[in-house]
């Protein structure tokens, strides 16, 4: 098993030195920051928002209010937050039916989102998409795709458009580990390879394809960056639980793709704390692997400590954590007394003339 | 005004839109340098470069992905996918993902492409390079779906579905691309949505599409000359937009209904055609509709099983012809 091998080694080498070190060295500051501590508050605040809004949507789900299904990434924060922050406003987001986080990261409002999941006329689209197809163009989520592997080629199309009219935003693809093994994936990662695209492909890798462990069902062990290497890409493995990880690579593949050097493929060690879906309890993961991740690698928690360690006290920590929870009581209060959507909207927008009829 | 080749006014059709509108974009497989297999897409390389006309990979999903995402972020492409039969190897794009971004985002996205694609059988291809799929497409909504007859109408119908902003489906008809026909000088526009009557008539209505165009068409003056029964010829064009309208008042004239058509029986376009009749004009009708189709089987290659499959002029006027004792 082991899908960790590479990441957690890097992670504990990197974080267990630091603890030790706390006493004894001096404490890091803004002056030896390459983040910035404006920049790190910002990874920490949508990394919350995320947290808390996914997780009232799990308790609105035991209440029969969150309709359809949903596939939360609580524990999976981390990732969304580093590109999210690391994006420009002009850059495109291309999620999976895991793309809660993704269009919070970008700044959808939860109101928005919360009322989406829960069928509302108030919902980012009417109720007309669900959980798995959450989409706000004038935020730059350019969609959640509901069939695995989809999206790949689409963000091609979307970093082809902007290659082609010289525009500088670069399309960022958020797919599973599971996507790795369908064809879309190969098709996208050489097409945009041979047409050298401004497209960041980000592999969550959170060890579990749906119900099945990654590594029973792939011949590799990184599914994505073992293969990057078919795609003339180097190999990028980081510690999808660590913002500060993400956020870096991000901004090096950002770059690279601005400067017209083409794809990046990334692939971020992480984990799930929920099952695949709300229909899932994840029985299937061995004894005690759940508590080591939340317990240890929760990417909330590393966080709240790298803000301490950069001077940051508990009370602004606490204070952002109760501004987010604050966000989401709102929300839910606003989306409850939504209305459902009106039957009319039903057979609009079928077609660009705004209707549905195929005949005259 | 020019007599141009089918697969001609592929590319003319194509040039004329490059030229006037620089969001069309152009990809497929083959289809720059060399100037596609069906040598449709010729001179689009040479006149707008490698930039706007490009050669991709083996990668269909690949194709109708990037065009998708290209089109709703901007662009305007058009996609070639080889053979229609081809179409299967990408219809998550075709069924899932381009007719229904539109709807589940409450019109957030829009998608205004084409596809181009070589439909149906004539080349004994056998049947994983023959098939009339334009049925496939047709049951989805969201997408329109559009198969030509002549240059001419390749031309003008070709520019409306790039002008369209909804994603459509354009077949062209792989036994046609050497077929001639007047095409006049300057920008062509057609209207999708519109069906054509070729030929008037008054005893019967033959409704028709792709190869099946000329070969109604020499049934009829086959009919009205061996056996004295006028029929009216309409080339459907577009199943998506369907021109009901003509279709129901050409039957209110002649009161007999029969459709020709390329693909198997099952599910095939006459089908929805003849239900909307019966539904709509029951009571225009003198007899049943009949429809005239290649049977639930794959496709063969040999010349002379092909031949049986395809509904022929002849068969065309036998069926008429007892259908009208």
């Amino acid at each position: 098993m082991t899908p960790q091998t590479k990441t957690p080694k890097r992670t504990a080498a990197k974080r267990a030195p630091a603890k030790a070190q706390k006493a004894a060295a001096p404490a890091r500051t803004a002056a030896n920051d390459d983040i910035g501590l404006d920049t790190r508050l910002e990874l920490f605040r949508r990394q919350v928002e995320i947290r808390d809004c996914e997780q009232r949507a799990y308790d609105l789900f035991l209440q029969n209010l969150v309709k359809g299904t949903s596939h939360l990434s609580l524990g999976q924060e981390a990732i969304a937050a580093g590109f999210a922050v690391a994006m420009q406003p002009g850059d495109k987001s291309f999620c999976t039916y895991r793309g809660h986080a993704h269009t919070l990261a970008r700044g959808v409002p939860m109101e928005k989102v919360l009322g989406e999941l829960m069928q509302r006329d108030n919902g980012l689209m009417r109720g007309k998409g669900g959980s798995m197809h959450l989409t706000s163009v004038e935020h730059g989520v350019m969609g959640s795709y509901a069939i695995i592997g989809a999206h790949l080629p689409i963000a091609c199309g979307s970093a082809w458009r902007a290659q082609y009219l010289g525009h500088d935003d670069v399309a960022v693809c958020f797919f599973g580990d599971g996507t790795t093994n369908i064809g879309a994936f190969h098709e996208a990662l050489n097409f945009a390879a041979v047409w050298k695209l401004p497209v960041v492909f980000v592999c969550e890798n959170n060890l579990y394809m749906e119900y099945t462990p990654i590594g029973d069902v792939t011949a590799v062990e990184h599914p994505a960056a073992d293969r990057a290497s078919a795609y003339g890409l180097p190999s990028i493995v980081i510690d999808g639980n660590d913002a500060d990880a993400v956020y870096r690579e991000a901004q090096k593949a950002f770059a690279k793709a601005r400067a017209g050097e083409g794809p990046s493929l990334i692939e971020c060690m992480t984990y799930r704390h929920s099952g695949h879906s709300r229909a899932d309890p994840g029985k299937y993961r061995p004894d005690g692997e759940l508590e080591d991740w939340k317990k240890n690698r929760d990417p909330i928690n590393i966080y709240k400590a790298r803000l301490a360690e950069f001077g940051v006290g508990s009370e602004q920590i606490d204070k952002i954590m109760a501004a987010s929870m604050e966000q989401v009581d709102a929300a839910t209060e606003a989306c409850k007394a939504a209305p459902l959507p009106p039957e009319d909207i039903l057979s609009t927008d079928v077609y660009a003339d705004g209707g549905w009829a195929w005949r005259n | 005004m020019a007599e141009l080749t089918y697969r001609d006014a592929v590319a003319r059709g194509i040039a004329q839109e490059m030229r006037r509108d620089n969001d069309v974009v152009f990809l497929g497989e083959d289809v720059a340098k060399a100037g596609g297999v069906f040598k449709a897409t010729v001179g689009l390389f040479e006149e707008f470069g490698p930039i706007r006309v490009r050669d991709t990979p083996i990668s269909e999903q690949a194709i109708l992905g990037a065009a998708m995402g290209a089109a709703m972020t901007g662009l305007k492409p058009i996609a070639e996918i080889m053979f229609s039969d081809f179409l299967a190897v990408c219809f998550d794009y075709i069924a899932n993902e381009m007719p229904k971004s539109r709807y589940m985002t409450n019109g957030q996205v829009k998608c205004p492409l084409v596809v181009r694609t070589g439909n149906g059988a004539g080349s004994r291809f056998g049947a994983q390079h023959s098939q009339s799929v334009e049925n496939w497409a047709m049951m989805i909504p969201g997408l329109k779906v559009v198969a030509p007859s002549n240059p001419l109408d390749v031309v003008g119908l070709l520019a409306a579905a790039v002008r369209d902003p909804d994603p459509v489906i354009f077949f062209e008809h792989k036994s046609l691309y050497a077929m001639k026909g007047e095409v006049p000088d300057g920008e062509i526009l057609d209207t999708l949505g519109t069906a054509k009557i070729l030929r008037p008539g008054k005893d019967a209505t033959i409704l028709a599409l792709a190869l099946m165009v000329p070969r109604a068409m020499e049934a009829a003056e086959r009919l009205a000359a061996e056996h004295g029964i006028d029929c009216e010829v309409i080339d459907v064009r577009s199943l998506v937009p369907l021109d009901t309208q003509t279709i129901l008042g050409s039957v209110a004239k002649t009161g007999r209904l029969f459709t020709v058509e390329e693909n198997p029986r099952l599910c095939g376009w006459g089908a929805e055609i003849a239900s909307i009749v019966a539904d709509e004009a029951f009571y225009d009708l003198d007899g049943p509709v009949v429809r005239i189709t290649t049977p639930h089987i794959p496709l063969p290659a040999a010349d002379n099983l092909e031949d049986i499959v395809l509904p022929t002029p002849a068969r065309i006027v036998a069926t008429i012809s007892k259908s009208m004792e």
